[in-house]
């Protein structure tokens, strides 16, 4: 596959390590959260077969964390964005 | 029909015109007592345990496809029992010894085939680790030693002891694993549950639950509406997308494993044979092709098929071991769907809904499960009780902090 | 030495004669035969057996398709099994020898089995072989498994070298027949990158093997002069004997190019290339396969596809028999009547398409007369059989396409599910003539790069007429009394579809698990569409509501060397070696793989019997004295920024805020799901520097998961981070005398106890200026140090580092030391981490901060992960101080069946300890803080002990700790 790096362009997915829905950016406070809300956020995955946000780490590159669309069922990519532009983006940000 | 030489015999002097179909080809009843969604190996064995062991008749598979087209139907035929953990090891040693009995009680020749399995080692913690497990295994009945390099080369002279990146240091080694004629598993179960009642619905996909008052009373098909006092959901590489039918959201990631065969030649492996220090496993089918794999691709997919960095991992993983298989040529690769759970570990269990109940989350590892897990799923669906070598499998794990993590990675499913 | 059938024509090179050996025989051909051409023209009818009943066998095909013509290629090391001699190239001294017999060729022991076929018809053996029991695996098995596979590998290591490389293109062109050298001389022209690629040696494809003409020159002419004018093309990359083997992902192809496999030797060069093409449009121009008719025994010697007796005449200058039997269903097959009358050769013609059969044939091991179904008997050395042409669909369907049937041709076409940026043309999609076929390749290749902007005169259309390409449906001679093939090398015949479809295994994918149908090495590529018709007309079906199975990579069989490639042996992995590595060489290290890392083990000194001497040495050494080990593979992290202290805060299980600048604190990572994961110093150098030490295991993950944190969990706090793990060189200097080594070396910087106590650390410099840092930690237990300065002075550090401490006795230790010194001292290490562990495990638990959020804080707190029966890391010693304790033994309670129910734990490390004058362990026991004093079991059946210990604190020596911090 090949995924095309908003910084660096096209690159080989050999060079990413990749971890998985890209929902593991909401992570509960765990100060506030309930159990329930944790238990989900770390076990639950909604795993579709179709479009999946998910996450990939240039590892073999520039580090940077990715948002990357792609279909489960072709493996098309239809966008990738720094996951860190999503994070601020959904909230993440102080 | 029973199966035996004679019969063979008989038929080969008549022209091979008495043989008769293995199943029928029923029509789906408006009701059953049990309804088994998945007709692959795990819910064909259901079927065969529930009608054989627990007296219930009045059960139907039904199945997208063709029977057996699930993951029974492409993998790597491993069986083994050689787990680490105590909600595994006990488990697996069930199904292993189900194995050793499995062709005499279905009349069905699977080539259970225990010639055994060997686990590299190539690292001092590793071999404390497999010290462990040894015992683990031990403690729980199955066999397992720990084999010197010397020994290791007795058995199998062509391993690279010289040259190796990571020396070969040592082994586990339990003799009663081995390989099975995956689809004949498939085929056998089927037989025998068909035999003993049970309708094998094929090419029928389930596109929806029935629920009445939060309780589930059946399956929407595409041949029409089943109802069941009891729906047993048992669907590797669909179960994210069956359960969600139910609403429910799983500890479940759906990846693609690969898997290779050579082209056939003549024999040169012994059992089976794990690399320690790479993702290599090999073993060599009665007809002669290397059957061997490595580590999943590591991302989401339902596409059945996988890329090229892990073929290429794979073989070389392979070379670094046995450099002599160089020039067998890889005749084909596949990739089938495996539910990987955030422990590594299955679930066979009730769901909070009345009614459904849940068998998947296997990982690459539910071939060799294929006879304990449809012995425990028709024990818990016929008593509603969980077997006790089953007992860990629960859905509510992860909540009370029981996870069954036998390669300690946490909720991370590629990395089991 | 006579080739007895070579015939006049043909490509190839009659100026030089090549000698080969066939089964010890020598022989001769010419430059541009095959083996299998070169067999022909020498006379050689019978080549092999086939798998199950070890039926005698010929040549069949051409090419690449061949299921017959498996032969053991080359001999020793590079030997090479179950090659098809049709695509192997003749080259002088090629050794080659039948396979799968025992005995010789000709009368071979295992056709015994032809015999005893009516007991062997499909799945005979999932019926049998149950009883005994036992006898599967001590009778049954052995027998079935002698007899299984074809070819032998050598058993020794594969001699040759492969190489990986990869392209990129606009416009890989999978295929150089007509289609393929239209579409690329028109995107060449046009100015489009182009790889064209062809796993024959001559480009050409059925041009070469057909009398037809092109633009009126032969087709093979012109095919030369394409290729010409393409290789001029720098834009154009021409690669022969190159099979595009796989489509992947985003239009990532697989390629294996061969490189040295036509030559005697490879001489240093690397056998076979695989390449990996990264291209933005493919145009699949891979043609047609020919079939067979299935009549009975249509198995035998000289019994071949009706396009393949064409080649052999056309392209190789063979005739395959001076009297042919030519039996069609269509029009193209008749074509090979009117070659071989051109060639004088006789010819009898059998037109299924009005009524003719042939229903039998005769000749064990060759065929040497056919029986018509006007009961008349022909004699003929040669039978050439069309059943029709089949597009080569196959990676068109690699992501799992389903090929459409297309009735005008009686064949499946690739559907519009094709992968990505695929196209299809010529005979490959279903467009059988040859005129048609050349004017859609050139349009196709206009087409393709005009889509990828390259807008150049693409030149005329060559031009050719379109012959009739007429076909009717006739599959089998259903009337046929003796075995009629199917599947030629997996021994599959009509009958066997039959019975499948009897018993029960109708669907496709039954058809082929249940009779093997399609599953030998030529995956079923003259065979599978014969045996769907076959299965669609006994169950009354159609032959696309039958469907087809899956297509899957490879397209033909790849060496599993050429996907090794360089990984094997000693560069299966890169070595990553430690800055002390050289000096460590020099000094008599023994090292040891640590995941990549190569780290020294220990130093032995002469007069030192067995590593244990060196490394009881070691450890007292640094228990006496001082001693140093290269630490540098530990993982460093350097984290900057105003909220380090914050994002350490969070990443860590206990309190980071508050660490003063100047000090060091041991930190727990926990994961997310609440289990320690990782331990390690971070030192605060600064108010907003902080250094980091993780693991040498954990040094990528940390640091990537740190990663994560930072830009997806909190992306606005200011932190920065940065892996210097392979920036420092970092020695840890241990012992007694490791303050006054260190005076000697450190400019400027007072180490006493006062100014430098426990837990500081400092930047500084050492041996009058180079730049260091240092700290005071220990995981011995002694006083302890470790020192880094940046690695490329990590040499010179070691060696000034023992020049140093040569007046204290200094000795260099490896890592069983390390160990033995952390398992004394109870420290935590890799063997206790195993991600299945609790900081409350690892007796850590005060660890856990209950005041802030952290990582994995959260879920450390469910039930089960707090139980109090639950595994506590604790010390062992035997009760019988001679005995060695072995890790992983598991703990039993006295007096209780040994069984997983009562098991109580495991031992996780051992050593023997040098200072304690016995075996110590740590290990994990339930209830373990509560049961000091207590004699357990150690049972480890797998190495064969069974020995009591006694349960005691991890801290085997200095418990209070006033060594390190004195």
């Amino acid at each position: 596959m090949i995924i095309d790096h908003p910084l660096l362009g096209p690159r080989d997915a050999a060079e990413f390590v990749y971890k998985g829905d890209a929902s593991l950016i909401h992570r509960p406070d765990g100060m506030t959260a309930t159990d329930d809300e944790m238990h989900d956020y770390v076990y639950l995955r909604d795993n579709p077969a179709g479009e999946h946000r998910e996450l990939w780490y240039h590892e073999q590159g520039d580090r940077s964390w990715l948002v990357v669309t792609r279909n489960t069922l072709t493996h098309e990519i239809s966008k990738v964005e720094l996951a860190r532009d999503v994070a601020r983006a959904e909230g993440r940000g102080q | 029909m029973r199966y035996s030489a004679w019969k063979i015999f008989k038929e080969g002097l008549t022209g091979n015109k008495g043989w008769t179909p293995a199943w029928r080809e029923p029509e789906p009843k408006a009701e059953y007592d049990i309804v088994i969604v998945g007709g692959g190996g795990h819910g064909l064995s259901t079927a065969y345990y529930l009608a054989k062991e627990f007296g219930e008749k009045n059960v139907a598979v039904v199945e997208k496809g063709w029977l057996g087209s699930g993951n029974i139907g492409r993998n790597t035929t491993i069986i083994r029992s050689n787990y680490l953990l105590e909600g595994n090891q006990p488990f697996y040693e069930f199904s292993l010894k189900l194995w050793e009995g499995l062709e005499q009680d279905f009349n069905y020749n699977a080539m259970v085939s225990q010639r055994g399995i060997l686990n590299l080692i190539h690292s001092d913690p590793q071999r404390d680790a497999f010290v462990r497990r040894g015992n683990a295994m031990r403690l729980s009945g199955a066999d397992a030693e720990i084999l010197g390099p010397a020994e290791i080369r007795k058995m199998c002279p062509f391993l690279d002891y010289d040259n190796a990146r990571f020396p070969i240091q040592g082994a586990i080694w339990q003799p009663r694993g081995g390989t099975v004629r995956h689809d004949a598993v498939a085929w056998g179960y089927a037989r025998g549950a068909d035999a003993r009642g049970v309708d094998i619905i094929q090419n029928c996909e389930v596109t929806g639950f029935l629920m009445e008052n939060g309780t589930c009373t059946g399956v929407e098909t595409a041949k029409g509406t089943i109802r069941a006092k009891k729906v047993a959901v048992c669907v590797a590489g669909s179960s994210s997308r069956v359960m969600e039918k139910a609403g429910m959201r799983l500890p479940i990631e759906s990846h693609v494993l690969q898997a290779f065969v050579s082209e056939g030649l003549k024999p040169v492996i012994p059992g089976v044979i794990t690399f320690g220090a790479g993702h290599f496993y090999v073993s060599q089918s009665d007809k002669g092709g290397l059957v061997f794999g490595g580590d999943i691709d590591g991302y989401n997919t339902y596409a059945q098929r996988g890329n090229l960095p892990v073929v290429e991992d794979v073989c070389e993983g392979g070379m670094a071991i046995m450099p002599m298989i160089g020039r067998a040529r890889l005749l084909r690769m596949w990739g089938g769907v495996m539910d990987m759970s955030m422990d590594g570990s299955p679930f066979i269990d009730k769901t909070h809904i009345e009614g459904l109940y849940f068998n998947g989350g296997w990982c690459y590892g539910g071939f060799k499960a294929t006879p304990a897990s449809g012995y425990c799923y028709a024990h818990l669906l016929a008593t509603d009780r969980p077997h006790d070598t089953a007992q860990h499998y629960r859905l509510d794990r992860f909540r009370r902090g029981a996870p069954i993590d036998e390669k300690g990675q946490g909720a991370q499913p590629n990395l089991h | 030495m006579s080739q007895p059938n070579r015939i006049d024509g043909g490509q190839i090179d009659r100026t030089h004669s090549l000698k080969f050996q066939w089964n010890e025989r020598w022989m001769s051909g010419h430059p541009g035969d095959t083996l299998a051409s070169a067999l022909l023209a020498n006379g050689v009818k019978l080549v092999g057996r086939s798998f199950k009943y070890h039926r005698p066998r010929g040549i069949f095909s051409a090419g690449s398709e061949e299921p017959n013509a498996l032969v053991q290629l080359r001999k020793g090391a590079a030997q090479e099994p179950n090659t098809r001699a049709t695509t192997v190239e003749l080259f002088d001294g090629l050794y080659a020898t039948s396979q799968n017999h025992r005995g010789s060729l000709e009368w071979d022991l295992m056709a015994a089995n032809d015999l005893l076929a009516p007991f062997l018809s499909a799945g005979f053996y999932y019926k049998t072989f149950m009883w005994p029991k036992a006898f599967w695996e001590k009778l049954y098995e052995p027998v079935i498994r002698a007899s299984a596979g074809l070819g032998r590998l050598s058993m020794w290591p594969d001699p040759d070298t492969y190489d990986h490389g990869y392209l990129h293109c606009d416009l890989l062109i999978i295929g150089a027949g007509p289609t393929g050298l239209a579409a690329a001389l028109a995107a060449g022209r046009s100015g489009a990158r182009v790889i064209l690629a062809d796993e024959d040696f001559t480009p050409g494809g059925r041009l070469n093997a057909e009398t037809y003409e092109v633009s009126d020159t032969p087709g093979s002419a012109w095919a030369e002069n394409a290729v010409a004018e393409l290789a001029a093309m720098d834009n154009v990359r021409l690669m022969t004997r190159t099979t595009v083997y796989g489509a992947y992902d985003h239009g990532i192809y697989g390629a294996l190019e061969r490189c040295t496999d036509h030559l005697a030797k490879s001489d240093g060069k690397p056998r076979q290339v695989l390449w990996r093409i990264y291209s933005k449009r493919a145009l699949l121009a891979a043609g047609a396969i020919e079939r067979s008719i299935a009549f009975g025994n249509n198995d035998r010697p000289g019994i071949m596809l009706a396009g393949a007796v064409r080649a052999y005449v056309n392209r190789f200058g063979v005739a395959p028999g001076r009297h042919v039997a030519v039996f069609t269903n269509n029009e193209d097959g008749l074509r090979t009547a009117v070659d071989l009358r051109a060639k004088e050769i006789e010819v009898t013609e059998v037109d299924a398409r009005k009524g003719d059969m042939i229903v039998d044939t005769k000749g064990r091991k060759g065929v040497h007369s056919v029986i018509l179904s006007n009961g008349r008997t022909v004699p003929v050395d040669c039978v050439a059989v069309s059943g029709g042409w089949s597009p080569t669909v196959a990676l068109a369907c690699h992501h799992r396409g389903r090929p459409e049937w297309r009735e005008d041709i009686e064949g499946f076409v690739p559907a519009d599910d094709l992968p990505p940026g695929m196209t299809v043309a010529g005979a490959a999609n279903g467009t059988m003539t040859l005129g048609a076929c050349l004017s859609d390749g050139h349009e196709r290749g206009v087409a393709l790069a005009a889509e990828l902007g390259a807008h150049g005169s693409s030149g005329a259309v060559a031009l050719a007429s379109d012959e009739t390409f007429e076909i009717k449906p006739f599959w089998h001679v259903a009337d046929a009394k003796p075995r009629a093939w199917v599947d030629l090398q997996n021994d599959v015949t009509t009958k066997d579809v039959r019975q499948s479809h009897a018993e029960g295994f109708r669907s496709v994918e039954h058809l082929k698990r249940y009779t093997t149908l399609g599953m030998a090495t030529d995956q079923g590529k003259t065979a599978n569409i014969l045996g769907l018709a076959v299965m669609a007309e006994t169950s009354g079906k159609t032959i696309p509501e039958t469907g087809t199975t899956i297509f899957r990579p490879p397209y033909n069989p790849v060496a599993i060397g050429a996907f090794a490639g360089r990984a094997r042996g000693k560069d299966f992995r890169p070595y990553r070696l430690t800055p002390s590595h050289k000096w460590a060489e020099e000094n008599g290290a023994d090292f040891v793989e640590t995941g990549m890392w190569l780290r020294a083990q220990w130093f032995k000194q002469p007069g030192e019997k067995g590593w244990r001497d060196s490394v009881d040495r070691e450890a007292a050494a640094v228990r006496r004295s001082v001693g140093i080990c290269d630490v540098s593979t530990l993982g460093k992290i350097d984290i900057q920024g105003r909220d380090a202290a914050e994002f350490l805060n969070r990443i860590y299980s206990n309190p980071f805020l508050k660490l003063p600048v100047g000090k060091v604190r041991y930190g727990l990572m926990l994961r997310e799901d609440g289990i320690a994961y990782d331990d390690g110093t971070t030192a605060r150098l600064s108010e907003n520097h902080f250094v980091m030490t993780t693991t040498t295991a954990n040094a990528i993950t940390v640091f990537r998961n740190m990663e994560f944190a930072r830009q997806c969990l909190w992306p606005d706090l200011d932190v920065h981070l940065i892996s210097t793990t392979d920036g420092w060189a970092q020695f840890a200097v241990a012992g007694p005398k490791s303050r006054p080594l260190l005076q000697k070396v450190v400019d400027d910087l007072d180490l006493s106890n006062d100014t430098f106590p426990f837990m500081a650390c400092t930047e500084c410099s050492v041996f009058g200026g180079t730049p260091a840092r240092l700290f005071r930690i220990s995981f011995s237990g002694e006083l302890a140090y470790e020192i880094a300065v940046p690695a490329r002075f990590g040499d010179s550090m070691i060696r000034g580092l023992m020049a140093a401490g040569e007046e204290f006795d200094a000795v260099p230790y490896g890592t069983e030391a390390l160990g033995v010194l952390r398992i004394e001292k109870g420290h935590a290490a890799g063997n206790e981490l195993t991600g299945q562990t609790t900081a409350q495990n690892l007796g850590l638990g005060g660890m856990v901060s209950k005041k802030k959020d952290a990582i994995g804080l959260k879920l450390s707190e469910r039930v089960e992960m707090n139980r109090h029966d639950d595994l506590r890391l604790v010390g062992f010693k035997p009760k019988d101080r001679a005995v060695l304790l072995t890790a992983g033994a598991h703990f039993l309670t006295p007096g209780d069946p040994a069984d997983m129910a009562h098991d109580q734990g495991w031992m996780t490390s051992v050593a023997y300890s040098p200072e304690l004058g016995h075996s110590v362990g740590l290990g994990y026991l339930k209830r373990g803080g509560e049961r000091m004093g207590e004699t357990v079991r150690a049972y480890s059946p797998v190495r064969n002990q069974d020995i009591m210990v006694e349960v005691c604190s991890p801290h085997h020596i200095d418990p209070v700790g006033e060594r390190q911090r004195g």
